[in-house]
């Protein structure tokens, strides 16, 4: 995955003018991803006809990254079948974006999570199996499963600490 | 349309009498004040007529008080771990508060890998430390006392009168961060009672990369830069001449036009607060209402995030910043405005707008519907704020 140090031109447009923002209230999978405390929250939601992506929308708490990559996810996500959004992943979408800062890369973990969510909202719903309330929870700790990097030496951080070995700086 | 500069705190502009000041010096004086020859000479002379013009801007008792250095960064690096090296057999124990800038953090945290220790006192809703926190965090230990005197993110000015009487009582030296102070308020050392003050050049339209490190005489500081013994041996390095004649002139000229500076800068804020209300709302106003800094205003915009509105601003050609954690580059919201009482979300959306003599009341009242319009933009995605809507409504 590329990673450039400014904000590439496709992510400023969409930032700029992002596409499919708001609600749909008739959602058939609803997405939602994040907290405040991480800075960043997301919420997808979809439309589903004939196992297609009929239509999405996205609301987005966060900083300009955040919003261009939820921006480019539905997107990408807009017409596919769900067979092809399940495949959708956070890479694809920092690369559509022409790259992210290295330490915004963070900010595109969000987009496919939430809309996996989504996805698997709407087939828990046609399953009749009731929402279960541990979900967000079980997601946003897959989410940081990854290995965590030190955005500035890229130094390995050992996962429950904030200090960088490498540069000594607080993360 | 050329650029409103609503971020005076992270650069100001350079004013013409500095620029000449430092062109001409450019190409007549580039000697080595070190050097035992005319074209040393020339260049010692520049760099005492400066000392003694920023000495004088600060009060101090005399110029040799004032050592140059790369600005405010080193001389907050230079104040405390010079201090803890040089009193290192006296004690091991420094008290600071828990809004202090990075850099006083950062120096603390280094020399608590040093077996140093450090006592972090509390701030009040408005951001101000209690001097009687201070008085209790002290013991025999201690060395050090180093308490901002205004603070970057949300201007509150600190009572550092009242904290220098307790540390004079109790025989411990006294460091402030005075970075976002000199040259902005009205600064007197002597009156103040530190040992030490931090300060810089940008903030009274000097050039970057200059500052200066008050060290009261008789305090014994041990230099961070080793090697010669260049401003009275505490700062190794061939001087930046060229820069601090800069702010040498600077200081002149901040001496000079205080008064007016103040009038002004007080005039633009005075007149974004009484407008707010007319383009905003759901926000809160950080910092101490009456003490805190004349130049700048804190706000906490509820539901959106704090690099969105600057990037917004910036497409408007306006300059403003953020302390959210996303623009930061760090992970955390800022811990002066939890420090305060804002929760996450509110500190994810805190813009600062820092005024100077560049700007006018027109540029605040374009500024404000600009800002209407970006924060309407940015509700609008954000799903915080539909949440509160729903409640709201559903209250209703």
């Amino acid at each position: 995955m590329e990673e450039i140090a400014m904000y590439s031109k496709t992510v400023m447009e969409h930032f700029k003018s992002p596409k499919n923002v708001g609600v749909l209230d008739d959602a058939d999978g609803v997405g939602e991803l994040g907290n405040p405390l991480c800075g960043d929250m997301m919420t997808i939601y979809l439309k589903i006809e004939d196992e297609h992506i009929k239509d999405i929308k996205f609301q987005t708490f966060g900083c300009g990254a955040a919003i261009a990559v939820s921006s480019m996810l539905t997107e990408i996500a807009k017409g596919k079948s769900l067979e092809e959004a399940k495949k959708i992943t956070n890479k694809d979408v920092a690369e559509a974006l022409e790259g992210l800062p290295k330490n915004k890369l963070h900010c595109s973990n969000l987009g496919a999570d939430a809309l996996q969510m989504a996805i698997k909202d709407y087939e828990d719903r046609r399953a009749g199996k009731p929402k279960e309330k541990d979900d967000s929870q079980e997601e946003q700790e897959q989410t940081h499963s990854d290995k965590c990097y030190c955005p500035y030496c890229d130094t390995e951080i050992p996962e429950g600490t904030t200090f960088c070995r490498g540069c000594s700086l607080e993360v | 349309m050329s650029i409103i500069n609503l971020d005076h705190i992270s650069a100001a502009p350079i004013l013409p009498e500095v620029q000449e000041a430092m062109s001409k010096a450019i190409k007549t004086n580039y000697g080595n004040p070190s050097s035992q020859h005319k074209i040393g000479d020339k260049a010692s002379e520049a760099l005492e007529t400066a000392r003694e013009s920023v000495a004088r801007l600060i009060n101090a008792a005399i110029p040799k008080e004032v050592v140059f250095t790369s600005g405010g960064t080193e001389s907050v690096n230079h104040a405390i771990k010079g201090v803890a090296f040089a009193h290192a057999d006296k004690g091991n124990h420094i008290v600071t508060s828990n809004i202090e800038h990075n850099v006083v953090l950062r120096s603390l945290r280094r020399l608590k890998m040093m077996d140093y220790q450090v006592t972090s006192v509390p701030v009040d809703e408005y951001g101000r430390v209690n001097p009687d926190h201070v008085a209790k965090a002290i013991r025999d230990e201690t060395i050090l006392v180093s308490i901002m005197h205004s603070n970057n993110e949300i201007g509150t000015i600190q009572p550092i009168e009242e904290i220098s009487q307790i540390t004079r009582e109790k025989k411990v030296l006294f460091h402030t961060d005075a970075v976002d102070s000199v040259g902005v308020v009205p600064i007197d050392v002597q009156k103040l009672g530190v040992d030490l003050l931090s300060f810089a050049s940008n903030p009274y339209y000097g050039p970057t990369g200059v500052g200066g490190l008050y060290i009261r005489r008789g305090v014994k500081v041990w230099p961070i830069l080793d090697g010669g013994v260049q401003e009275n041996n505490k700062r190794a390095g061939s001087e930046n001449l060229i820069g601090i004649i800069g702010m040498g002139v600077a200081a002149e000229l901040a001496l000079r036009d205080l008064d007016s500076r103040l009038t002004h800068v007080k005039h633009l804020r005075e007149k974004l607060l009484q407008e707010l209300p007319n383009y905003l709302s759901e926000y809160y106003i950080n910092g101490h209402p009456e003490k805190c800094l004349p130049n700048l205003v804190s706000i906490s915009i509820k539901y959106i995030e704090g690099e969105s509105v600057v990037l917004m601003l910036d497409e408007e050609d306006f300059a403003v910043s953020t302390r959210s954690a996303c623009a930061a580059g760090a992970l955390q919201a800022s811990h002066v405005l939890l420090s305060i009482g804002r929760d996450f979300a509110d500190a994810q959306g805190t813009m600062v707008v820092t005024f100077g003599v560049d700007n006018t009341e027109e540029d605040i009242l374009r500024f404000l519907k600009t800002l209407q319009e970006a924060v309407q933009t940015l509700r609008e995605i954000s799903p915080l704020y539909t949440q509160s809507r729903k409640a709201q409504a559903a209250q209703a």
